[in-house]
């Protein structure tokens, strides 16, 4: 069943001309997804050849929608037309959009996401500045390699991009059931808690990995969702224990901001609530490994 | 982005927030002509990223253009919370304050939203206020975009419970104050104290301004206000190089793919430097998807060009990246830096996984460079660099 996204997910993808939509749209359709147009209003009424499967090009999100009843976007659009394009895909109520952008200003996403929260949140937005998410075997909307892993009952959530793909590949015998990127910037659409949430009520996830890293207190609040509503073993890895106060740490919304948002304070935070937390990433994947197969 | 007062105060004034006169210099000397131009009193202000100035004897009245420079003399060059003070403020010196209030806007990162902030016990550290009279902080949240229209603002005066006879004064100020915070991209623009004078006009004397870095490619203006002449010169170096990197204080230079790979990458290496005479990272440097051999050279120059480094970490997983390409990265990058006459002596240990990582392993062991050392765990891969810096 997985989460967020299946096999019967239509998948279209806002800025599918631009090198970088296409690169991704070769990827996405090799790993099985089923990507059924792009959206650029310059463009509209073209076709994209992807190795012999014809992609049309459609005007607007809402038109995409009307032709093919695409239910999930993936944004590749540049940071100045991220806000727009998010917006397109809110007011066309497509069911999920997943923006990949990175470096999207903060006063655009607090925009788009208090749009959504006005238009009542029908759309679920993962991101921005996120992998995006994959549902090993299934579909896979973003940038996570495909290859990595297989179809499994671990349901995997992380801040980061590359701390996924590196979890994944720990556990890649085991595999997954879907692998959601929600990005590290300081206002993203899905958190850790939806995520959790959805894993719990997935009947193909027995186990949920949790990946956090310093900044806000996301983890925090996931630690005591995870008290009150997760029956499932959760285990947890916090990345930047040797961050110094003060300075972003890449991701933009990674920063320990005077004594808030340390990752001993996220790493209690997540233990007091009965989640195991490795050390290291590849001590995380033996905790799950331990959890699962005993 | 961090900005210094003056810049704040210059940012405020752009907007229409009420401000005292001040100008920005950087020799005592000037702090004359600065405060003639006053009318020959000022306020010497030490401008350094850090609270607590007045306290440290960073801010000081000055009676006379000549105690001006001799105050100028006093706090260029001081130390204050190990920020050194390379400019001073010459401002105006305020009328007498008779109350003294807070004002800000930030981003509520818990609940995705943006927040007003206001308290009539301005003047003192906001967090002091929220931590013992938290009833004296108004807190309300603005909607990115409704922003605070003159309604909108008169009902944080009235939430924060301003006098009346500042009521309007404040609402009007709430207003600019959200401009200044909308069209410079702010995370957070904060007043303190925004004091009423003997006169009875309300003025912002004191601010914080911190800007979204996201939003440089709408804002040309700011990159000249990053403080360049403070920047560690390695991080300048990478900034000019477009690398994504911070030094930090250890001896294992770390180069990665990916921000959360990188942060979990110095935290492995601090565990096993644990065991090795306590060695720690050098830095932070996440070299991006492509990981490209001039992106890797440019990365390896500066890791290698600071003296701190002892041993080189480079943790790569191929997601998207391929590791034979990174491999090849790392090869042609030893060889561009050769090339360029800067000696490789420090050992590199190398770990490569994922997308063709037996490919990459083997474009290493084949290339047989006598400092590259390949191991194939993440963990294995941080011990050994440890140790190499230990020696």
């Amino acid at each position: 069943m997985a989460i967020f996204l299946t096999k019967e997910s239509k998948v279209i993808v806002q800025g599918m001309t631009g090198s970088e939509g296409q690169k991704h749209t070769k990827r996405m359709l090799a790993s099985g997804t089923n990507v059924v147009g792009g959206v650029n209003p310059r463009k509209a009424g073209t076709t994209v050849d992807f190795d012999g499967s014809e992609i049309p090009v459609f005007g607007s999100v809402k038109e995409a929608i009307e032709k093919t009843g695409a239910d999930v976007t993936v944004i590749f659009v540049p940071e100045k037309f991220t806000k727009d394009a998010v917006i397109e895909a809110i007011d066309a109520e497509i069911g999920l959009a997943v923006v990949i952008t990175e470096g999207v200003a903060v006063h655009d996403t607090a925009q788009f996401w208090a749009y959504a929260g006005a238009k009542g949140n029908k759309t679920r937005i993962i991101g921005p500045n996120c992998p995006g998410l994959i549902t090993p075997g299934q579909s896979n909307a973003g940038i996570i390699p495909a290859d990595i892993t297989k179809p499994g009952r671990i349901g995997l959530v992380s801040k980061s991009g590359t701390l996924t793909y590196q979890m994944m590949y720990e556990l890649r015998d085991i595999g997954f059931s879907s692998c959601v990127g929600i990005g590290g910037d300081p206002i993203i659409g899905t958190t850790h808690i939806d995520a959790l949430a959805a894993f719990e009520a997935d009947p193909d996830t027995d186990l949920i990995v949790m990946i956090g890293e310093i900044g806000g207190d996301a983890e925090e609040r996931a630690a005591d969702f995870i008290k009150a509503n997760v029956t499932k073993p959760v285990v947890g890895y916090v990345a930047g224990f040797t961050a110094p106060e003060g300075k972003t740490m890449g991701h933009a919304g990674a920063i320990v901001s005077g004594s808030s948002g340390t990752a001993q304070a996220k790493k209690e935070a997540l233990e007091a609530a009965g989640v195991k937390v490795g050390k290291t990433p590849t001590e995380t994947a033996k905790l799950a490994r331990e959890i699962l197969l005993g | 982005m961090d900005l210094f007062e003056y810049q704040a105060r210059d940012l405020f004034a752009k907007h229409g927030v009420p401000v005292l006169a001040g100008e920005v210099i950087d020799t005592p000397e000037a702090a004359r002509e600065a405060t003639e131009r006053l009318g020959g009193r000022s306020v010497v202000k030490a401008q350094v990223k850090v609270g607590g100035r007045g306290k440290a004897g960073g801010v000081k009245l000055a009676a006379t253009p000549d105690e001006a420079v001799a105050r100028a003399t006093d706090i260029l060059g001081m130390d204050i919370k190990g920020h050194t003070v390379h400019k001073v403020m010459i401002a105006e010196t305020a009328p007498e304050i008779a109350e003294e209030y807070y004002v800000s806007y930030l981003l509520d990162r818990t609940n995705r939203t943006f927040l007003a902030m206001a308290s009539v016990a301005g003047g003192m550290d906001i967090e002091e206020v929220a931590a013992t009279t938290p009833e004296k902080l108004a807190k309300i949240p603005v909607d990115a975009n409704d922003g605070v229209s003159p309604e909108k603002a008169r009902e944080i005066v009235e939430a924060a419970q301003f006098p009346a006879e500042v009521a309007e004064q404040v609402a009007e100020i709430l207003v600019t104050l959200w401009k200044t915070f909308v069209a410079e991209d702010a995370l957070l623009v904060e007043v303190n104290p925004l004091a009423k004078v003997a006169d009875g006009r309300v003025i912002a004397l004191d601010g914080k301004v911190s800007l979204d870095a996201n939003a440089e490619f709408r804002q040309p203006e700011h990159e000249a206000l990053e403080d360049k002449a403070s920047a560690n010169p390695l991080e300048a170096a990478a900034k000019a190089k477009g690398l994504n990197y911070v030094k930090l204080d250890g001896e294992v230079g770390i180069i990665g793919n990916g921000a959360g790979l990188v942060m979990s990458t110095l935290d492995v290496v601090a565990y096993a430097g644990e065991k090795h005479n306590g060695v720690k990272p050098a830095n932070f440097l996440d070299i991006g998807g492509g990981a490209s051999a001039e992106v890797m050279a440019n990365g390896l120059e500066i890791i290698l060009g600071d003296p701190d480094v002892k041993s080189v970490f480079v943790n790569v997983f191929g997601g998207i990246t391929a590791c034979d390409a990174v491999a090849n990265g790392i090869v042609q990058a030893l060889e561009l830096l050769e090339s360029r006459g800067e000696a490789v002596t420090k050992p590199l240990v190398v770990r490569l996984d994922g997308n063709n990582a037996e490919l990459g392993r083997q474009i290493l062991a084949d290339r047989n460079h006598p400092l590259v050392e390949r191991v194939d765990t993440m963990d294995g891969a941080a011990d050994k660099a440890a140790e190499l810096a230990a020696k």
